[in-house]
C-alpha cells in the first residue's frame, strides 16, 4: 500500500498544501457544469458563438452566478475555488489565444514577465510551501 | 513471441509540441530542451520498435467529466490528433495495433486489472508530443501505437503501486502474444510542475533527479511513494509521474539506464527524459 486507505485521512492531507486546490470528488461535483462548459469550447462552432456573446453562451449552462462571473472575469483562482479544473479551463484561455504560462502566471499574483523570469531561474522552490502546518 | 525490449519516459508539455510545430526548436530557449532527445532519436532509428505501448493522460480532450476511466486501453485501428482548442496538431494520424491491444486488454482483465476498452478516441498532446520528441517529424509514425490513458486529473488517481503492478501485468500479456514483435513501453508526463493556484511554477530538481536515479537497478522504492508526497514535493501536476511507473513495472525486476536528460524550464515544467532497458 502506498498511502492511506481511509478516504477521509487521504483527503485531509490535501488541505494542508499551501496555494493548491487538489481536484477532489467534492470539487469535481461542484464544478461539473463549469468544466463541461469549458470543454464545449473544443468545438470551433461553439468558440465562435462564445466569442460573439460570452454572457449569452454562459447562460445556456446551469452554472451559478458566481461561476459565470469568475469566467467572465477570467479569475482562474476563483474558478478553481468553484470547482474548475485547470485542464478543462485551459479551453477558455486557449480560446483567448493565451498559453498555459500566461494563464498560470495570473494565479500567482506575479506579472507574466516576473513569472517567466522565475521559471528561467529554476522555478519556485518547494521550501516553505510544502505544508501549511510547517509554515505555522 | 512478442517481447518488451526497452522503456522510455518523457515529459509531454504542450508548449514543446507547439515549438516543434512552429519550427522554434533552434531558438535559445528551446535548444537545451531538444538537445537531450537527439541521442534517443538516433537510438530509435536503430531499434525500430514494431509497437509502442504509450502511457499518457488525456487532458480533457477525449474524455470529459461524463466518464472517467482509471486505466483505458486504445484498441482502435487509428487515433486522430485531437483539437484541443487551437486546432489539431499537424502530426500524422496514430496507427494502432488492435490485435495486441485486445490481447493485452483480455490478458490484463483475466489478471484482475479491469481495463476500460476504447474503440474510438482522439489523442491529445499527452500522446503526440512524446512521439514528436522521439520520432521527429516523419510523414508517418514509424511504429504502431497502443494508447494507454490513465486518470491523473480527478482524485484519486491510481496509486504508484497499482501502476507498477499494471506494468508487470502488461509484461506478462506481451510475452504471451504469439507474433514476433519488438515492443517498447513509454511512460509520459511530469516531471515537477504545478499549473494552478498561488503555488504555480513549483519545480523540485532534487526530488526529480532522485526519482530518475531510482528508475534504474533493482529497487522498487518508487512504487511506495504516496500521492501526498508527489503533491507536496513536485507540484499538483507532478502526480503524472505515477504513469512512469507503469513503464518501469513493465521492464521487470532490474533495469539499466541507456540515456538520461533533465532541463528546467519548458513553459511551467521540468523536462525529464530517460531510456531504460531490462536486464535479464
Amino acid at each position: 500500500m502506498t498511502g492511506p486507505k481511509d478516504v477521509k485521512s487521504y483527503l485531509e492531507d490535501f488541505e494542508d498544501i499551501p496555494g493548491t486546490r487538489v481536484f477532489t470528488a467534492k470539487r469535481a461535483r461542484q464544478g461539473y457544469h463549469l468544466n463541461q462548459f469549458a470543454m464545449s469550447l473544443m468545438k470551433a462552432d461553439n468558440r465562435e458563438r462564445w466569442k460573439a456573446d460570452e454572457r449569452a453562451y454562459l447562460d445556456e449552462w446551469p452554472l451559478t452566478e458566481e461561476q459565470k462571473q469568475a469566467v467572465l472575469d477570467r479569475d482562474y483562482n476563483r474558478m478553481l475555488d468553484l470547482g474548475g479544473n485547470i485542464y478543462f479551463l485551459s479551453k477558455v484561455f486557449s480560446t483567448d489565444g493565451k498559453s498555459f504560462l500566461q494563464a498560470v502566471s495570473t494565479m500567482t499574483g506575479m506579472s507574466v514577465e516576473d513569472y517567466q523570469a522565475m521559471m528561467l531561474q529554476g522555478g519556485r522552490s518547494p521550501d516553505g510551501v510544502r505544508s501549511k502546518k510547517e509554515q505555522g | 513471441m512478442a517481447r518488451i525490449t526497452a522503456g522510455v519516459a518523457t515529459s509531454h508539455i504542450p508548449a514543446v509540441g507547439a515549438a516543434i510545430d512552429l519550427g522554434k526548436t533552434g531558438e535559445d530557449y528551446w535548444k537545451p530542451v531538444f538537445a537531450g532527445y537527439e541521442w534517443t532519436k538516433a537510438w530509435e532509428r536503430e531499434q525500430k520498435p514494431d509497437v509502442v505501448i504509450l502511457v499518457y493522460n488525456d487532458h480533457a480532450s477525449a474524455f470529459d467529466m461524463k466518464v472517467i476511466p482509471t486505466f483505458a486501453i486504445g484498441c482502435a485501428e487509428e487515433f486522430k490528433p485531437a483539437d484541443e482548442g487551437w486546432g489539431p496538431r499537424p502530426v500524422p494520424v496514430v496507427r494502432g495495433h488492435p490485435d495486441l491491444a485486445w490481447h493485452i486488454a483480455q490478458s490484463c482483465i483475466l489478471d484482475e486489472f479491469d481495463m476500460t476498452i476504447i474503440n474510438e478516441m482522439d489523442v491529445d498532446h499527452g500522446l503526440t508530443v512524446p512521439l514528436s520528441l522521439v520520432f521527429g517529424q516523419p510523414e508517418q509514425w514509424p511504429a504502431r501505437i497502443i494508447p494507454l490513458a490513465v486518470n491523473v486529473v480527478t482524485y484519486p488517481p491510481p496509486t504508484g503501486n497499482r501502476c507498477w503492478a499494471l506494468g508487470e501485468a502488461i509484461r506478462r500479456a506481451v510475452e504471451s502474444f504469439d507474433e514476433d514483435l519488438n515492443v517498447q513501453v513509454w511512460g509520459t508526463g511530469g516531471m515537477s510542475h504545478q499549473l494552478q493556484g498561488p503555488r504555480a511554477g513549483l519545480i523540485n530538481a532534487e526530488w526529480d533527479n532522485c526519482f530518475l536515479d531510482r528508475l534504474e537497478g533493482d529497487t522498487d522504492e518508487l512504487r511506495h511513494i504516496p500521492h501526498i508526497e508527489y503533491l507536496r514535493e513536485t507540484g499538483s501536476e507532478g502526480i503524472e509521474m505515477v504513469m512512469w511507473l507503469i513503464m518501469r513495472g513493465a521492464l521487470g525486476p532490474r533495469t539499466h539506464t541507456l540515456h538520461r536528460h533533465y532541463h528546467v524550464p519548458a513553459s511551467n515544467t521540468a523536462v525529464g527524459h530517460i531510456v531504460l532497458e531490462p536486464v535479464e
